[in-house]
Protein backbone atom coordinates (compact mmCIF):
# COMPACT_ATOMS: atom_id res chain seq x y z
CA UNK A 1 0.00 0.00 0.00
CA UNK A 2 2.83 2.32 0.77
CA UNK A 3 4.66 1.63 -2.44
CA UNK A 4 1.77 2.31 -4.78
CA UNK A 5 0.16 5.72 -5.02
CA UNK A 6 -3.60 5.83 -5.28
CA UNK A 7 -3.44 6.78 -8.94
CA UNK A 8 -1.19 3.84 -9.83
CA UNK A 9 -3.29 1.12 -11.36
CA UNK A 10 -0.59 -1.53 -11.36
CA UNK A 11 2.82 -2.01 -9.71
CA UNK A 12 4.34 -1.61 -13.17
CA UNK A 13 4.11 2.12 -12.68
CA UNK A 14 6.27 2.11 -9.57
CA UNK A 15 9.83 2.41 -10.83
CA UNK A 16 12.59 1.76 -8.34
CA UNK A 17 15.59 2.10 -10.59
CA UNK A 18 16.11 3.04 -14.22
CA UNK A 19 19.12 2.91 -16.50
CA UNK A 20 18.54 3.73 -20.16
CA UNK A 21 15.89 1.24 -21.28
CA UNK A 22 16.39 -1.12 -18.34
CA UNK A 23 13.61 -0.49 -15.84
CA UNK A 24 13.36 -2.14 -12.46
CA UNK A 25 9.74 -1.73 -11.40
CA UNK A 26 7.86 -3.04 -8.39
CA UNK A 27 6.41 -5.98 -10.33
CA UNK A 28 9.82 -7.40 -11.18
CA UNK A 29 11.26 -6.77 -7.73
CA UNK A 30 8.37 -8.39 -5.88
CA UNK A 31 8.10 -11.29 -8.34
CA UNK A 32 11.74 -12.13 -7.71
CA UNK A 33 11.19 -11.65 -3.98
CA UNK A 34 8.33 -14.14 -4.01
CA UNK A 35 10.35 -16.60 -6.10
CA UNK A 36 13.37 -16.26 -3.80
CA UNK A 37 11.17 -16.77 -0.77
CA UNK A 38 9.57 -19.91 -2.19
CA UNK A 39 12.75 -21.45 -3.57
CA UNK A 40 14.73 -20.59 -0.46
CA UNK A 41 12.02 -21.90 1.83
CA UNK A 42 11.63 -25.11 -0.12
CA UNK A 43 15.41 -25.59 -0.19
CA UNK A 44 15.72 -25.04 3.55
CA UNK A 45 12.89 -27.47 4.31
CA UNK A 46 13.83 -30.22 1.88
CA UNK A 47 17.48 -30.18 2.95
CA UNK A 48 16.79 -32.59 5.76
CA UNK A 49 13.94 -34.90 4.82
CA UNK A 50 13.09 -37.96 6.83
CA UNK A 51 11.06 -40.96 5.77
CA UNK A 52 10.49 -41.68 9.44
CA UNK A 53 7.29 -40.94 11.33
CA UNK A 54 9.32 -38.35 13.22
CA UNK A 55 9.66 -35.39 10.91
CA UNK A 56 9.99 -31.67 11.19
CA UNK A 57 6.78 -29.69 11.23
CA UNK A 58 7.83 -27.86 8.05
CA UNK A 59 8.22 -31.11 6.19
CA UNK A 60 4.78 -32.05 7.43
CA UNK A 61 3.41 -28.78 6.03
CA UNK A 62 4.96 -29.37 2.61
CA UNK A 63 3.68 -32.94 2.55
CA UNK A 64 0.16 -31.75 3.33
CA UNK A 65 0.33 -29.15 0.54
CA UNK A 66 1.75 -31.49 -2.09
CA UNK A 67 -0.59 -34.31 -1.13
CA UNK A 68 -3.60 -31.99 -1.27
CA UNK A 69 -2.61 -30.75 -4.71
CA UNK A 70 -2.16 -34.32 -5.93
CA UNK A 71 -5.61 -35.17 -4.67
CA UNK A 72 -7.18 -32.21 -6.43
CA UNK A 73 -5.38 -33.01 -9.69
CA UNK A 74 -6.52 -36.60 -9.46
CA UNK A 75 -10.11 -35.46 -9.05
CA UNK A 76 -9.91 -33.22 -12.11
CA UNK A 77 -7.74 -35.19 -14.54
CA UNK A 78 -8.32 -38.75 -13.26
CA UNK A 79 -4.63 -39.51 -13.66
CA UNK A 80 -1.63 -39.18 -11.43
CA UNK A 81 0.85 -37.23 -13.49
CA UNK A 82 3.99 -35.69 -12.13
CA UNK A 83 4.16 -33.12 -14.92
CA UNK A 84 0.64 -31.91 -14.11
CA UNK A 85 1.51 -31.64 -10.44
CA UNK A 86 4.66 -29.67 -11.17
CA UNK A 87 2.99 -27.25 -13.58
CA UNK A 88 -0.36 -26.58 -11.93
CA UNK A 89 1.13 -26.79 -8.45
CA UNK A 90 3.77 -24.20 -9.26
CA UNK A 91 1.13 -21.87 -10.68
CA UNK A 92 -1.04 -22.32 -7.59
CA UNK A 93 1.75 -21.84 -5.06
CA UNK A 94 3.23 -18.81 -6.81
CA UNK A 95 -0.10 -17.00 -7.13
CA UNK A 96 -1.08 -17.97 -3.60
CA UNK A 97 2.17 -16.68 -2.09
CA UNK A 98 2.07 -13.52 -4.19
CA UNK A 99 -1.50 -12.81 -3.07
CA UNK A 100 -1.15 -13.73 0.59
CA UNK A 101 1.94 -11.56 1.11
CA UNK A 102 -0.35 -8.55 0.66
CA UNK A 103 -0.75 -8.39 4.44
CA UNK A 104 2.93 -7.39 4.67
CA UNK A 105 3.19 -3.58 4.62
CA UNK A 106 5.22 -2.13 1.79
CA UNK A 107 4.50 -5.05 -0.50
CA UNK A 108 2.61 -4.75 -3.78
CA UNK A 109 1.29 -8.00 -5.19
CA UNK A 110 2.89 -8.72 -8.58
CA UNK A 111 -0.35 -10.44 -9.60
CA UNK A 112 -2.02 -7.00 -9.56
CA UNK A 113 -0.07 -6.24 -12.74
CA UNK A 114 -1.44 -7.31 -16.10
CA UNK A 115 2.09 -8.22 -17.23
CA UNK A 116 2.48 -10.96 -14.60
CA UNK A 117 -0.94 -12.46 -15.16
CA UNK A 118 -0.50 -12.36 -18.93
CA UNK A 119 2.80 -14.18 -18.58
CA UNK A 120 1.15 -16.85 -16.44
CA UNK A 121 -1.77 -17.17 -18.85
CA UNK A 122 0.63 -17.49 -21.80
CA UNK A 123 2.38 -20.30 -19.91
CA UNK A 124 -0.97 -22.10 -19.76
CA UNK A 125 -1.69 -21.26 -23.41
CA UNK A 126 1.62 -22.82 -24.50
CA UNK A 127 1.49 -25.81 -22.20
CA UNK A 128 -2.01 -26.94 -23.22
CA UNK A 129 -0.99 -28.03 -26.76
CA UNK A 130 2.33 -29.27 -25.35
CA UNK A 131 0.67 -31.66 -22.92
CA UNK A 132 -1.96 -32.52 -25.51
CA UNK A 133 0.56 -33.45 -28.19
CA UNK A 134 2.68 -35.36 -25.70
CA UNK A 135 -0.18 -37.59 -24.62
CA UNK A 136 -2.29 -37.93 -27.79
CA UNK A 137 0.15 -37.27 -30.60
CA UNK A 138 -0.01 -34.39 -33.06
CA UNK A 139 -2.85 -35.87 -35.11
CA UNK A 140 -4.96 -36.72 -32.11
CA UNK A 141 -4.50 -33.28 -30.65
CA UNK A 142 -5.30 -31.41 -33.86
CA UNK A 143 -8.29 -33.63 -34.46
CA UNK A 144 -10.16 -32.23 -31.49
CA UNK A 145 -10.26 -28.82 -33.16
CA UNK A 146 -12.51 -30.17 -35.89
CA UNK A 147 -14.75 -32.00 -33.45
CA UNK A 148 -17.80 -32.22 -33.78
CA UNK A 149 -17.47 -30.80 -37.34
CA UNK A 150 -15.08 -28.71 -39.41
CA UNK A 151 -17.46 -25.77 -39.07
CA UNK A 152 -16.46 -25.47 -35.42
CA UNK A 153 -12.77 -24.95 -36.22
CA UNK A 154 -12.73 -21.12 -35.98
CA UNK A 155 -14.78 -21.20 -32.79
CA UNK A 156 -12.46 -23.71 -31.18
CA UNK A 157 -9.42 -21.62 -32.09
CA UNK A 158 -11.15 -18.45 -30.89
CA UNK A 159 -12.12 -20.14 -27.65
CA UNK A 160 -8.50 -21.10 -27.06
CA UNK A 161 -7.46 -17.44 -27.38
CA UNK A 162 -10.33 -15.88 -25.48
CA UNK A 163 -9.96 -18.17 -22.49
CA UNK A 164 -6.29 -17.18 -22.25
CA UNK A 165 -7.36 -13.53 -22.21
CA UNK A 166 -10.04 -14.29 -19.64
CA UNK A 167 -7.52 -16.15 -17.46
CA UNK A 168 -5.17 -13.16 -17.44
CA UNK A 169 -7.76 -10.43 -16.96
CA UNK A 170 -9.66 -12.36 -14.28
CA UNK A 171 -6.65 -12.72 -11.99
CA UNK A 172 -5.47 -9.18 -12.68
CA UNK A 173 -8.90 -7.65 -12.15
CA UNK A 174 -9.59 -9.47 -8.93
CA UNK A 175 -6.29 -8.71 -7.25
CA UNK A 176 -6.10 -5.16 -8.61
CA UNK A 177 -9.64 -4.41 -7.48
CA UNK A 178 -8.84 -5.75 -4.03
CA UNK A 179 -5.83 -3.50 -3.56
CA UNK A 180 -7.56 -0.55 -5.23
CA UNK A 181 -10.69 -0.74 -3.11
CA UNK A 182 -8.60 -1.10 0.05
CA UNK A 183 -6.52 1.94 -0.95
CA UNK A 184 -9.57 4.06 -1.73
CA UNK A 185 -11.25 3.07 1.54
CA UNK A 186 -8.06 3.88 3.39
CA UNK A 187 -8.39 7.46 2.25
CA UNK A 188 -12.13 7.64 2.97
CA UNK A 189 -12.70 5.68 6.20
CA UNK A 190 -9.30 4.72 7.58
CA UNK A 191 -10.39 3.26 10.89
CA UNK A 192 -11.98 -0.15 10.44
CA UNK A 193 -13.23 -0.82 6.92
CA UNK A 194 -9.84 -1.27 5.25
CA UNK A 195 -9.19 -4.22 7.57
CA UNK A 196 -12.40 -5.91 6.46
CA UNK A 197 -11.65 -5.26 2.81
CA UNK A 198 -8.14 -6.59 3.32
CA UNK A 199 -9.51 -9.79 4.83
CA UNK A 200 -11.85 -10.08 1.86
CA UNK A 201 -8.87 -9.49 -0.41
CA UNK A 202 -7.01 -12.38 1.20
CA UNK A 203 -10.00 -14.66 0.66
CA UNK A 204 -10.24 -13.53 -2.97
CA UNK A 205 -6.52 -14.11 -3.38
CA UNK A 206 -6.76 -17.71 -2.19
CA UNK A 207 -9.83 -18.42 -4.31
CA UNK A 208 -8.30 -16.85 -7.41
CA UNK A 209 -5.08 -18.83 -7.00
CA UNK A 210 -7.14 -22.00 -6.69
CA UNK A 211 -9.29 -21.11 -9.69
CA UNK A 212 -6.32 -20.25 -11.87
CA UNK A 213 -4.68 -23.58 -11.12
CA UNK A 214 -7.94 -25.53 -11.50
CA UNK A 215 -8.77 -23.90 -14.83
CA UNK A 216 -5.24 -24.51 -16.13
CA UNK A 217 -5.61 -28.14 -15.04
CA UNK A 218 -9.04 -28.45 -16.67
CA UNK A 219 -7.74 -27.07 -19.97
CA UNK A 220 -4.72 -29.36 -19.92
CA UNK A 221 -6.79 -32.36 -18.96
CA UNK A 222 -9.35 -31.75 -21.68
CA UNK A 223 -6.59 -31.41 -24.29
CA UNK A 224 -4.58 -34.41 -23.16
CA UNK A 225 -7.23 -36.91 -22.23
CA UNK A 226 -5.81 -40.04 -23.80
CA UNK A 227 -8.86 -42.14 -24.43
CA UNK A 228 -10.51 -43.71 -27.40
CA UNK A 229 -13.27 -41.87 -29.17
CA UNK A 230 -15.87 -44.39 -28.07
CA UNK A 231 -15.18 -43.90 -24.40
CA UNK A 232 -15.26 -40.15 -24.83
CA UNK A 233 -18.55 -40.28 -26.68
CA UNK A 234 -20.03 -42.41 -23.94
CA UNK A 235 -18.83 -39.96 -21.31
CA UNK A 236 -20.15 -36.97 -23.24
CA UNK A 237 -23.51 -38.65 -23.52
CA UNK A 238 -23.69 -39.43 -19.82
CA UNK A 239 -23.08 -35.84 -18.69
CA UNK A 240 -23.89 -33.33 -21.38
CA UNK A 241 -23.19 -30.37 -19.09
CA UNK A 242 -19.47 -31.03 -19.31
CA UNK A 243 -17.72 -28.96 -21.90
CA UNK B 1 -16.43 23.14 -22.97
CA UNK B 2 -12.86 22.57 -23.98
CA UNK B 3 -11.43 19.16 -24.78
CA UNK B 4 -10.10 18.40 -21.30
CA UNK B 5 -13.41 18.97 -19.55
CA UNK B 6 -15.31 16.94 -22.15
CA UNK B 7 -12.92 14.03 -21.76
CA UNK B 8 -12.94 14.24 -17.96
CA UNK B 9 -16.72 14.50 -17.79
CA UNK B 10 -17.21 11.66 -20.25
CA UNK B 11 -14.70 9.40 -18.50
CA UNK B 12 -16.19 9.84 -15.03
CA UNK B 13 -19.79 9.41 -16.14
CA UNK B 14 -18.95 6.42 -18.33
CA UNK B 15 -16.93 4.79 -15.56
CA UNK B 16 -19.87 5.06 -13.19
CA UNK B 17 -22.29 3.71 -15.78
CA UNK B 18 -19.89 0.91 -16.70
CA UNK B 19 -19.63 -0.50 -13.22
CA UNK B 20 -23.30 0.16 -12.41
CA UNK B 21 -24.71 -1.59 -15.46
CA UNK B 22 -21.94 -4.14 -15.61
CA UNK B 23 -22.64 -5.36 -12.09
CA UNK B 24 -26.33 -6.14 -12.73
CA UNK B 25 -25.93 -9.17 -14.96
CA UNK B 26 -23.23 -10.97 -12.96
CA UNK B 27 -25.11 -10.25 -9.72
CA UNK B 28 -28.26 -11.91 -11.05
CA UNK B 29 -26.24 -14.79 -12.46
CA UNK B 30 -24.30 -15.36 -9.25
CA UNK B 31 -27.51 -15.25 -7.24
CA UNK B 32 -29.03 -17.96 -9.40
CA UNK B 33 -25.87 -20.05 -9.25
CA UNK B 34 -25.58 -19.84 -5.47
CA UNK B 35 -29.28 -20.59 -4.97
CA UNK B 36 -29.00 -23.63 -7.21
CA UNK B 37 -25.79 -24.72 -5.50
CA UNK B 38 -27.36 -24.46 -2.04
CA UNK B 39 -30.36 -26.45 -3.19
CA UNK B 40 -28.03 -29.17 -4.55
CA UNK B 41 -26.04 -29.13 -1.31
CA UNK B 42 -29.23 -29.63 0.70
CA UNK B 43 -30.30 -32.49 -1.54
CA UNK B 44 -26.95 -34.25 -1.78
CA UNK B 45 -24.76 -33.43 1.23
CA UNK B 46 -22.45 -36.33 0.33
CA UNK B 47 -21.42 -34.61 -2.87
CA UNK B 48 -20.61 -31.36 -1.07
CA UNK B 49 -16.94 -31.43 -2.12
CA UNK B 50 -17.63 -31.62 -5.83
CA UNK B 51 -20.55 -29.20 -5.68
CA UNK B 52 -18.61 -26.62 -3.70
CA UNK B 53 -15.61 -26.81 -6.00
CA UNK B 54 -17.69 -26.52 -9.15
CA UNK B 55 -19.70 -23.72 -7.56
CA UNK B 56 -16.60 -21.73 -6.73
CA UNK B 57 -15.07 -22.17 -10.15
CA UNK B 58 -18.35 -21.26 -11.79
CA UNK B 59 -18.77 -18.23 -9.56
CA UNK B 60 -15.32 -17.01 -10.50
CA UNK B 61 -16.14 -17.40 -14.19
CA UNK B 62 -19.39 -15.45 -13.76
CA UNK B 63 -17.70 -12.87 -11.62
CA UNK B 64 -15.04 -12.24 -14.24
CA UNK B 65 -17.61 -10.49 -16.43
CA UNK B 66 -18.15 -7.97 -13.63
CA UNK B 67 -14.39 -7.77 -13.23
CA UNK B 68 -14.02 -6.85 -16.90
CA UNK B 69 -16.45 -3.96 -16.38
CA UNK B 70 -14.51 -2.94 -13.30
CA UNK B 71 -11.19 -3.02 -15.15
CA UNK B 72 -12.62 -0.81 -17.88
CA UNK B 73 -13.96 1.61 -15.25
CA UNK B 74 -10.56 1.68 -13.53
CA UNK B 75 -8.77 2.33 -16.82
CA UNK B 76 -11.18 5.18 -17.56
CA UNK B 77 -10.54 6.72 -14.16
CA UNK B 78 -6.85 6.12 -13.53
CA UNK B 79 -5.12 5.25 -16.79
CA UNK B 80 -7.17 7.01 -19.44
CA UNK B 81 -5.06 7.30 -22.61
CA UNK B 82 -7.24 10.10 -24.05
CA UNK B 83 -6.89 12.09 -20.87
CA UNK B 84 -3.11 11.77 -20.99
CA UNK B 85 -3.17 12.83 -24.64
CA UNK B 86 -5.34 15.86 -23.92
CA UNK B 87 -3.13 16.90 -21.00
CA UNK B 88 0.00 16.57 -23.11
CA UNK B 89 -1.65 18.61 -25.89
CA UNK B 90 -2.68 21.31 -23.46
CA UNK B 91 0.72 21.31 -21.79
CA UNK B 92 2.79 21.21 -24.95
Amino acid sequence: MDVMQIKDISPDQVVFWQWHFVTLNATIVFTWLVMALMVGGAWLITRRLSADTRMSRWQNLLEVIVDGMRGQIWEIAQEDSRAHLVFAGTLFLFILTANLLQIVPGYAAPTASLSTTTALAVCVFVSVPLFGILSRGLRGYLKQYVRPSVLMLPFNVLGELSRTLALAVRLFGNIMSGTKVAAILLSLAPLFFPVVMHALGLLTGVIQAYIFAVLAMVYIASASRARTEMEKKKEDDSNPSKR
Amino acid sequence: MDMISIIGFGSVVTAGLTIAIGAIGPALGEGRAVAQGLASLAQQPDESNTITRTLFVGLAMIESTAIYAFVVAMILLFANPFWDYAVSQAGG
